[in-house]
């Protein structure tokens, strides 16, 4: 994007409530990206040779590949070589111990965004594997959960500390041949979470990152990895938020699960970034893998998301039910406002018998946004008795939005029983006049319609979060309607 | 407290409203009969402040002030409730949860402070009751898979809860069975008190064996052409709308 174009933007740019930039000398690398730059990452990160090695060979696959142009969204060529592929605070070059040893100035950026990490790690009962920019300052409660054997730290730290448990899966459910952005991702990724969950043991409270992007011009590329062994569960929370940004920041995440027998993972999202201004200027590209994979028989993974920033969203979390009688679940709200783009939707991947999936997509489109829900059922030949049962439903507001459905279905095994419904819907003058007769404002008339077309997903989030969720949606939609 | 003057009402183009003339003191109940096309829902929805509806001439008063430059949810706030004559659904929101907002909604524009859960269920209970309502209506989305009785009921139902100064009740009693019917006339005897006013409108006197009202007003062609007591609802079942519209033409 042209200076010029910046400068307008300044000029016409809506307060973005969670936008400002913390001013802390970053470690940059310069723009750019050779199989030098891969190294220099994994030297700077002191990683042992099978980390470097897997980099090298997703960054060459990667080279052979090109962006996949399916999904119904536009956006101007991405320059690969304009991006800064690592950055680091610098205060942080050695890694914090604890909470004092993090900068001042990052503890107030958390703070900015509601995240007390002192106040948390008192409170809460929520650990938080903070991560800014690129590395990860802060990790709380990690102590309290070694006690039961429950390894929760960033991925840099299970690198160096557990390199033979990152070895052994990562990679495992989203190869590094996967697809444009994971090959990018397996390359470059710098920083993320890492969590694994021993035999038996249920992870006694939530798990949460909270994300967070801020150098500008650094493409963030988080890759997360959670095992749970089996008979074990966790509960993993993801949250973020972005500070204001001219250029499109690219976002490519890949987040891997793997439930072994009788483990369950439970996943959600709420997700802000940065959506671009009115005109569709700025925001957040969040072209993101994840994937589970139900490895073992009775294992359960469930994907619940809030998507309500992004200028595109490019995101299908996946199952892959392996085992027998293993469960996949996705359900999803996302919100595109102004001239935001969302593709997303999830793929639901039948291998073992009795196996069974549920998917609930709930679409808002207002402003200019386009939403589109894209879903993938598949049940392989020996899926004997699998299940699914699909429901999609779109919501419009106004008349410039659009909202789409493209259902995909693959039956190979005759037992199965696969069910779809959608429906599409608007806010109708009656609810509105309803709602405002009985002495409800309009704009609260319209988040209590939209958190009632939400229900069904809101009420897989962890408690705290679907408050956060509901909130988030009546912010996004202020002035969606007049 | 609702004083109508002149009103004359256009919708698509089309003059619905014909010079409507009409007074309302607090503690009375008016009844509003009329046959189909009449205007008696029009007129119901103009008061609440439907946008659809163009006033094109005329004055409503409510206590004292221009009740037509009020915005639609500070008509309700202030005390003005429309039962309507098809409640409209709306998906996955709580019947109590809906009416809670709606209350404190009302009780924030007034000044009071806004009710908690619990004095909150406490006052529902207690409404509930009068109108025999099936307690699980309140753990429903607001009219979703309702009967039309269960509809009507819980029209009632948050009439009692929100406690207005001017209920204005459109067709209330169509499609109700007569132990429904019995129900919601109980809980609107219940509401009738000396500083509320209650406005029935309907096309059948039936309702008005179990309510029965102060005054009745015929409304034809947009225009009241006859106000009575009550006897005049029974004149108009045994004569039909067509003989009192023959009598009422100017001469």
């Amino acid at each position: 994007m042209s200076s010029q174009a910046q400068d307008l933007e300044h000029l016409v740019h809506r307060e973005y409530e969670a936008g400002f930039v913390t001013e802390v000398e970053s470690d940059t690398v310069p723009p750019g990206l050779d199989e030098d730059v891969i190294r220099l990452i994994s030297s700077k990160k002191r990683e042992p040779a099978f980390m470097l090695d897997f980099r090298l060979k997703s960054f060459r696959h990667w080279l052979t590949m090109s962006e996949p142009v399916w999904a119904h969204v536009r956006y101007n060529p991405i320059d690969y070589q304009a991006i800064s592929y690592y950055s680091a605070p610098k205060s942080g070059a050695d890694g914090p111990k604890s909470l004092d040893e993090v900068d001042p100035k990052l503890l107030e950026t958390y703070e900015k965004l509601g995240i007390p990490l002192a106040e948390q790690e008192r409170l809460a009962g929520v650990a938080v594997d903070a991560v800014f920019d690129s590395v990860s300052v802060a990790t709380t409660f990690k102590d309290k959960l070694a006690e039961q054997g429950i390894i929760f730290c960033s991925f840099s730290e299970a690198v160096q500390e557990h390199p033979e448990l990152v070895e052994q899966y990562l990679g495992t459910v989203v190869p590094h041949t996967d697809n444009f952005f994971a090959a990018l991702n397996s390359a470059v990724f710098s920083d993320g979470s890492f969590c694994y969950i021993p035999k038996g043991v249920r992870c006694p409270m939530e798990l949460s990152t909270y994300f967070r992007i801020n150098a500008a011009n650094t493409g963030q590329f988080e890759r997360t990895l959670i095992v749970a062994d089996e008979g074990a569960y966790v509960s993993y929370l993801e949250g973020c938020t972005a500070p204001m940004r001219d250029e499109n920041q690219l976002h490519a995440a890949v987040v891997e699960l793997i439930a072994m027998q009788g483990a369950q993972i439970k996943y959600s999202t709420v997700q802000n970034w940065y959506p671009g201004d009115e005109e569709g200027r700025g925001g957040i590209y969040n072209f993101v893998t994840k994937r589970g994979d139900c490895r073992g028989d009775n294992s359960k993974i469930s994907w619940t998301q809030v998507e309500t920033g992004s200028a595109i969203t490019w995101k299908y979390p996946s199952c892959i039910l392996r085992g027998d009688n293993s469960v996949g679940e996705f359900y999803s709200v996302a919100l595109s406002n102004m001239r935001q783009q969302a593709d997303t939707g999830t793929k639901m991947v039948h291998i073992g018998k009795n196996t069974s999936s549920t998917i609930i997509s709930k679409g808002i489109s207002a402003g200019h946004g386009q939403n589109t829900y894209r879903g993938l059922v598949q049940v392989g030949k020996g899926a004997e008795k699998a299940r699914n049962y699909t429901q999609c439903d779109s919501l419009l507001m106004g008349d410039k939005c659009g909202a789409h459905t493209f259902p995909y279905m693959e039956v190979k095994n005759p037992t199965a029983r696969v069910e779809h419904e959608a429906t599409t819907s608007k806010i109708s003058e009656d609810q509105l006049f309803y709602c405002r007769q009985r002495g409800i404002s309009e704009e609260d008339a319209i988040s209590i319609i939209v958190n009632g077309f939400c229900k069904e997903v809101f009420k897989e989030l962890p408690m705290e979060f679907a408050v956060e969720a509901q909130k988030l949606l009546s912010v996004s939609l202020e002035g969606a309607v007049g | 407290m609702l004083s109508i003057k002149n009103l004359h009402v256009t919708v698509d183009g089309k003059e619905i409203i014909r010079g409507l003339e009409l007074e309302v003191k607090a503690g009375e109940v008016h009844a509003i009969m009329g046959p189909n096309g009449s205007g008696k829902s029009t007129l119901a929805h103009v008061l609440a402040g439907r946008e659809d509806y163009e006033v094109t001439d005329g004055q409503v008063l409510y206590e004292g002030r221009d009740l037509l430059q009020m915005p639609v949810e500070d008509r309700a706030r202030e005390g003005v409730f429309l039962g309507f004559q098809y409640p409209v659904e709306i998906p996955g929101v709580n019947n109590t949860y809906f009416l809670k907002a709606a209350l404190n909604a009302g009780r924030k524009h007034r000044g009071l402070s806004e009710l908690d859960a619990m004095d909150f269920i406490k006052l529902v209970k207690e409404k509930m009751e009068i109108l025999h309502m099936d307690e699980s209506l309140l753990q429903r989305a607001v009219n979703v898979g309702f009967s039309g009785g269960e509809k009507k009921r819980n029209e009632v139902f948050q009439m009692a809860v929100l406690e207005p100064r001017l209920a204005i009740l459109d067709e209330t009693d169509s499609g109700l069975d007569i132990d429904a019917l019995k129900d919601v006339a109980h809980g609107v005897n219940a509401l009738r008190s000396g500083d509320r006013a209650i406005v029935l409108v309907t096309h059948y006197q039936r309702l008005l064996n179990y309510i029965v009202p102060d005054f009745v007003h015929i409304l034809s062609d947009g225009r009241i052409i006859k106000s009575g007591g009550r006897e005049l609802a029974l004149e108009v079942e045994e004569e039909g709308y067509s003989e009192l519209r023959r009598r009422a033409a100017p001469a």
